[in-house]
């Protein structure tokens, strides 16, 4: 079986994150913007996972499991302080939260 | 008791502590019993060390409380010093300043401030005692500038109307003048003899300068300065007249018991650096000249009846400063002493006068008031014939004397002598012109006035009469203080001499007569004269010394000070305030409050870091 290059896997990382960065700077809606968060996380999960492989070592699969467990956490906190902010302002447009204006 | 010297300034002392501390929460008869029992403590207090000072037959005594500070080789104490020159100081200091608190306290009994007056009084009276017992110039310094700050304190006493604090001001300024001068002095003396303590300074200055060398000039030049200012003395004789701002008392203390004598006794204190510099202390007899010439001409044109008496302050201070200048240093003592007496006679009668006619200061706005006022008539009768130098009343004795020794001088003493007979002449004509307006005459303008004087207030006018007439029989133990400075030799003045000194104030009063109470002259013909009336306003303004002095002094610093209004240097400080207050508002611009535009600040700056790494 052919392995599939580490530049490939790389490539389609770098994609993802970069989708995953625009998403967040130009998302009004906070929960795309928490979603856009997330591709950015499993992209560079994704980054280490083609490394392990390449370099068959297990300490970048590791590093994914920690990933994807700090990801779960991020979203529960995220989610939670969306709710909230759905019941104080009525809205989910993330321009709204700008009081620390300078 | 003689150790216990240190009483003296303490009474006074605490008398303005409690006074202060209490801050006129006291009843006004517990503050008079405080401002004036403090003095009087200490009065009895100097009688009692006087006498047993005197008793011992000692030349001097020093008593030492505690160092000041110690800096290497520099060890300035609280310690008191005490000879001939002091005891009569002190005496005169609380004797004639116990009189006058008494005087205050019925003077000043309706007066919204009475608590402050007398808690300034006291803080005077205790400076002043600090200069005289001082043994070391620095602590004389710290005496010398308590007095300016009090008499700056009660020249403004009144301070809700501004000219007060005016005078007040001009007061401090001018005198702190003559006080940079004898700091200066001090630093002087200090560098180059190593001491402070004024017996060692005077005995180091004695073995190490020979006389006329530039340091004895300079030294004393300095303090000549110092005395200069304190003793309102040409050039810095500007700030008595307006002094008058204060309540009368005030002037009483300033002019006969503390302050304006403080010049006199500095120069009496070091004159063993004014024999060193012989051209300086002639300075000192032709200042005192000028000055007693100038005071006596202008007194003759003021119609305030203080300001009258502090131009013949000026005068007689004059007639001190002649005194030393020519040698006669226990002479000038002599007139401090008498001229205390009269002088304080002199203004606190002034002050009854004031205080009956609703505070009328114009002479000519009196008249006929000697059947109201007797108490205060029979003052001035004594004070002005012992300022006239009428023959053996105190005042005669003293400037007698001064006279003499200006006669016996070598080189200008002719000129100096007839200078001060003049001046002489001078002091009749003012004098008897004051109380023959004020007196006799008919009566003007004001209904029947009571004269308001307790008994807190004819006490000491009693006394001060009984002293004014017999003073001059005084002797003051100043003998051992000079010995070695003056030559005691038999008096060969001729009575011709004598006969003119004796003659000459007679006549100032008898020409005063003639023109204020028989009218055989007019004044009123002799002004018609452009020429009279012109000098008249020039004397009448004091020489035109206030205008010089605006001219010179006061309008180039106001000037100088509009150009500079918004100081050249701030605006360096300024710049810098500018550029954080510019940086400022553009950082804060950069806080959007936008989370995007954070995301993509972090996100720009991670590419631009990651590019720069490749790059470099």
């Amino acid at each position: 079986m052919e392995s599939i290059p580490i530049e490939h896997g790389l490539i389609l990382a770098g994609i993802l994150f970069a989708l995953g960065l625009v998403g967040v700077l130009t998302r009004r809606n906070i929960v795309f913007v928490l979603m856009s968060l997330e591709i950015m996380i499993n992209a560079s999960g994704l980054a280490f996972i083609v490394a392990a492989s390449r370099w068959e070592h297990a300490d970048g699969q590791i590093m994914f499991l920690m990933i994807l467990t700090l990801a779960a956490a991020e979203v529960a906190v995220g989610l939670g302080l969306i709710i909230q902010m759905y019941r104080r302002y009525h809205t989910v447009d993330i321009n709204v939260l700008s009081q620390m204006k300078g | 008791m003689q150790d216990l010297i240190w009483l003296l300034p303490t009474y006074p002392l605490l008398g303005f502590l409690s006074l202060v501390l209490t801050s006129g929460n006291l009843p006004k008869k517990v503050v008079g019993a405080i401002g004036a029992g403090s003095i009087g403590l200490s009065f009895l207090t100097a009688a009692v060390i006087a006498y047993q000072f005197l008793g011992s037959g000692e030349t001097h005594l020093v008593v030492e409380m505690w160092t000041w500070m110690a800096v290497g080789n520099f060890t300035p104490g609280f310690s008191f010093y005490l000879d001939g020159l002091a005891v009569v100081m002190m005496l005169i200091i609380t004797g004639v300043g116990f009189l006058i608190h008494l005087y205050s306290a019925g003077f000043m009994l309706d007066d919204p401030s009475y608590s402050r007056f007398f808690a300034y009084m006291n803080l005077f009276v205790a400076s002043m005692l600090v200069l005289v017992l001082a043994d070391n110039l620095l602590l004389l310094y710290l005496g010398w500038e308590g007095v300016g700050l009090c008499s700056y304190l009660l020249i403004g006493f009144w301070y809700e109307k501004p000219e007060n604090g005016y005078a007040a001001r001009k007061a401090f300024i001018t005198t702190r003048v003559g006080d940079t001068s004898m700091a200066i002095g001090l630093f002087l003396l200090f560098a180059e003899l190593g001491t402070l303590n004024i017996q060692e300074m005077l005995h180091a200055a004695e073995t190490q300068w020979a006389v006329g060398s530039g340091l004895a000039v300079a030294a004393s030049l300095l303090l000549l300065g110092g005395a200069v200012g304190k003793s309102a003395q040409l050039p810095l004789q500007t700030w008595l007249p307006d002094a008058m701002a204060g309540p009368t008392p005030i002037s009483a203390l300033i002019h006969a018991a503390t302050m304006v004598t403080a010049g006199v006794y500095l120069v009496a204190r070091t004159h063993v650096l004014f024999e060193l510099a012989p051209n300086v202390q002639l300075l000192l007899a032709w200042i005192g000249l000028i000055t007693l010439l100038m005071a006596g001409f202008t007194a003759m044109t003021q119609h305030d009846i203080k300001r009258i008496l502090a131009y013949s302050t000026i005068s007689q201070i004059g007639y001190m400063f002649l005194g030393l200048g020519v040698g006669a240093w226990s002479a000038s003592v002599f007139h401090l002493m008498t001229h205390a007496f009269f002088k304080a006679l002199l203004f606190l009668a002034a002050g009854t006068v004031i205080h009956s006619l609703h505070h009328e200061h114009s002479i000519f706005k009196m008249g006929g008031k000697r059947k109201q006022l007797p108490i205060a008539f029979a003052s001035f009768m004594i004070g002005s014939l012992a300022l006239a130098a009428f023959p053996f009343t105190s005042g005669y004795f003293s400037k007698d004397e001064i006279l003499i020794a200006a006669l016996e001088m070598e080189g200008p003493g002719m000129i100096l002598w007839l200078g001060g007979v003049l001046g002489a002449f001078l002091t009749g004509i003012y004098s008897f012109r004051l109380v023959f307006v004020v007196f006799f005459g008919e009566s003007k303008g004001h209904h029947e006035e009571k004269e308001v004087a307790g008994l807190s207030m004819a006490t000491p006018l009693i006394i001060l009469m009984v002293f004014a007439l017999f003073g001059g029989w005084i002797q003051i133990p100043v003998d051992a203080v000079f010995s070695h400075g003056e030559v005691h030799e038999e008096h060969h003045i001729s009575n011709l001499m004598h006969a003119i000194m004796i003659v000459v104030p007679l006549l100032g009063i008898g020409v005063s007569y003639l023109f204020f109470m028989s009218k055989t002259f007019s004044v009123e013909k002799l002004m018609a004269n452009p020429l009279a009336t012109r000098l008249h306003g020039f004397w009448f303004s004091g020489w035109g010394m206030d205008a010089l002095y605006s001219f010179l002094f006061v309008r180039p610093f106001v000037f100088l000070a509009q150009v500079n209004k918004n100081d050249l240097i701030d605006a360096v400080y300024a710049l810098l305030v500018e550029i954080t207050r510019v940086a400022h508002v553009m950082i804060a611009r950069t806080q959007t409050g936008q989370l995007r535009w954070y995301a993509l600040s972090i996100g720009g700056g991670v590419v631009l870091l990651i590019t720069l790494g490749v790059v470099l």
